[in-house]
């Protein structure tokens, strides 16, 4: 009678470990949130930034939220998505609403 | 302690197939653990971008030429001015430069009158001709910092140097890895920019609530405009990092279809070994229940045990090593890529769905083979 035991004491404890993961997290993001992040959002005001430098391989993909969704084809008709990033993120919601 | 005996049993049973088990264990912590550290990332940067960019400009007004965007005339900032409810209007220039160097973009901007101190900069704006501001990712490919210079070619190829007023911090890579900030007329004379055009224009609005109205009365008055509002641009992001983006469908399916096809071969059949056990335990009395609960607990006990191993893998994986192993994937051929310092923001919804995901399946994919056999004749369950 000691395998369950064992088992329930490691199970346990990697729920404890993901617990304490979590809380510590909540606390790291609520001191971001106070200190760092609204050192970064004013950044971002002030510079007027309005994408993430995430993907800088091509102008669409760099500024997702000033391109069109039919950008990667406007090279040629029926042109090809050839940027890898361009299959990894989603078409802009803006083609949607506004177009 | 009924249970906790089957329990014992179960995990006895577990033990005789060690290294069976522990191979289905790892290749079960994987699979979680590539589930959850994309549900991990794109949720930190679903929110940071929805923070971050809460103050991006109300309305930036874009002109169309022939489908593509073009220089916007900034008579048509004149125009937009007059509508009522509308507080200030800004051109903004802009646009990317090609460095053969080192094959990478970089996008360079005007510095804005309105630029101040900012926090996230190490030295100082632009302030004179022949000066710039460069992020971080710009400074460490071109290995420069700050008072050095900086080298790029010029519309007329024209080699030109800025020498590095501001570096910003790493801290900021998120938003700033490739930005140049050059003083404007610099930037004009860069691109060579015709002297009454501007790139977009910004628009501050008075009322948040009439920004749909202003931009439909700046559609309606320079028809060959596009104006994209704050919303679209934060919703750009919400579908950027959404369920159905490209990301999680790459890499998060291929995941959830590495798991299919784990719990499929749990279904499909047992070992000869575990129906002659299955067997054996009829024989001496036990009932189909009891057989079921064995498999059950045994199903819960690699789940669980993956479940949890995957999650703080995903967790220290995104959060502490910041995603190292994803970046390749969604890197694509960007030259200048951010670190991902990211907060942890954590949704608990996004826990109990792949826990839903990945638990039950496996566990009814081990009960019901068990089921098969257990109901059969016990000699005939021995014989395999």
């Amino acid at each position: 009678m000691l395998k369950h035991r064992v088992f329930i004491a490691l199970t346990a404890l990697e729920m404890l470990v993901l617990s304490l993961l979590f809380f510590f997290g909540q606390i790291r993001a609520d001191h971001l949130l106070a200190t760092e992040l609204p050192q970064l959002r004013t950044t971002a005001g002030a510079l007027q930034l309005t994408d993430l430098a995430i993907w800088t391989e091509a102008r669409y993909t760099r500024h997702p939220s000033q391109a069109d969704r039919f950008t990667p084809f406007q090279d040629f008709p029926s042109a090809l998505e050839h940027f890898p990033a361009g299959s990894i993120i989603a078409p802009s919601s803006f083609g949607r609403s506004n177009q | 302690m009924h249970h906790f005996k089957i329990l014992e049993y179960a995990l006895s049973s577990l033990i005789r197939r060690k290294f069976k088990n522990l191979a289905i264990i790892i290749v079960y912590t994987f699979t979680v653990a590539t589930l959850a550290s994309i549900l991990f990332l794109t949720h930190s940067l679903k929110k940071e971008a929805e923070y971050l960019l809460a103050d991006a400009p109300e309305l930036v007004v874009q002109r169309l030429s022939g489908g593509r965007h073009e220089l916007i005339p900034l008579e048509y900032g004149e125009t937009i001015r007059r509508i009522p409810g509308v507080a200030q209007v800004q051109p903004r220039l802009w646009g990317y430069y090609y460095d053969g160097l080192i094959d990478a973009n970089y996008t360079l901007q005007e510095v804005l009158p309105s630029h101040s101190k900012l926090p996230m900069l190490q030295g100082r704006l632009p302030q004179n001709p022949g000066e710039c501001s460069i992020g971080a990712g710009v400074a460490e490919v071109r290995r420069i910092g700050l008072e050095d210079d900086l080298i790029m070619v010029d519309s007329a190829n024209v080699g030109r140097t800025f020498t590095v007023t501001g570096v910003f911090k790493p801290e900021s890579a998120l938003l700033t890895n490739d930005l140049v900030i050059l003083e404007k007329q610099d930037l004009i004379d860069f691109f060579d920019y015709p002297a009454d055009l501007a790139t977009d224009i910004a628009v501050s609005v008075r009322n948040p609530v009439e920004i749909n109205t202003i931009a439909e009365k700046i559609k309606r008055q320079l028809p060959d405009t596009r104006p994209i509002s704050r919303s679209e641009i934060l919703r750009t992001y919400a579908a950027v990092f959404n369920w159905r983006s490209g990301m999680m469908l790459s890499v998060f399916v291929a995941a959830l279809v590495a798991f299919c096809i784990l719990a499929w071969d749990k279904a499909t059949g047992i070992s000869a070994e575990e129906k002659r056990e299955i067997g054996i335990l009829k024989a001496i009395g036990w009932e189909t229940s009891n057989i079921l609960e064995v498999k059950f607990w045994e199903g819960i006990a690699v789940s669980l045990t993956a479940l949890l191993l995957g999650l703080l893998t995903a967790y220290i994986h995104v959060f502490f090593l910041n995603a190292t192993l994803l970046t390749p994937v969604i890197k694509g051929w960007s030259v200048l890529f951010p670190t991902f310092r990211l907060a942890p923001f954590i949704d608990p919804y996004q826990i109990l769905v792949i826990a839903f995901l990945t638990v039950p399946p496996y566990v009814v994919s081990t009960v019901i083979p068990s089921w098969k056999a257990a109901i059969t004749d016990p000699e005939a369950a021995m014989r395999g």
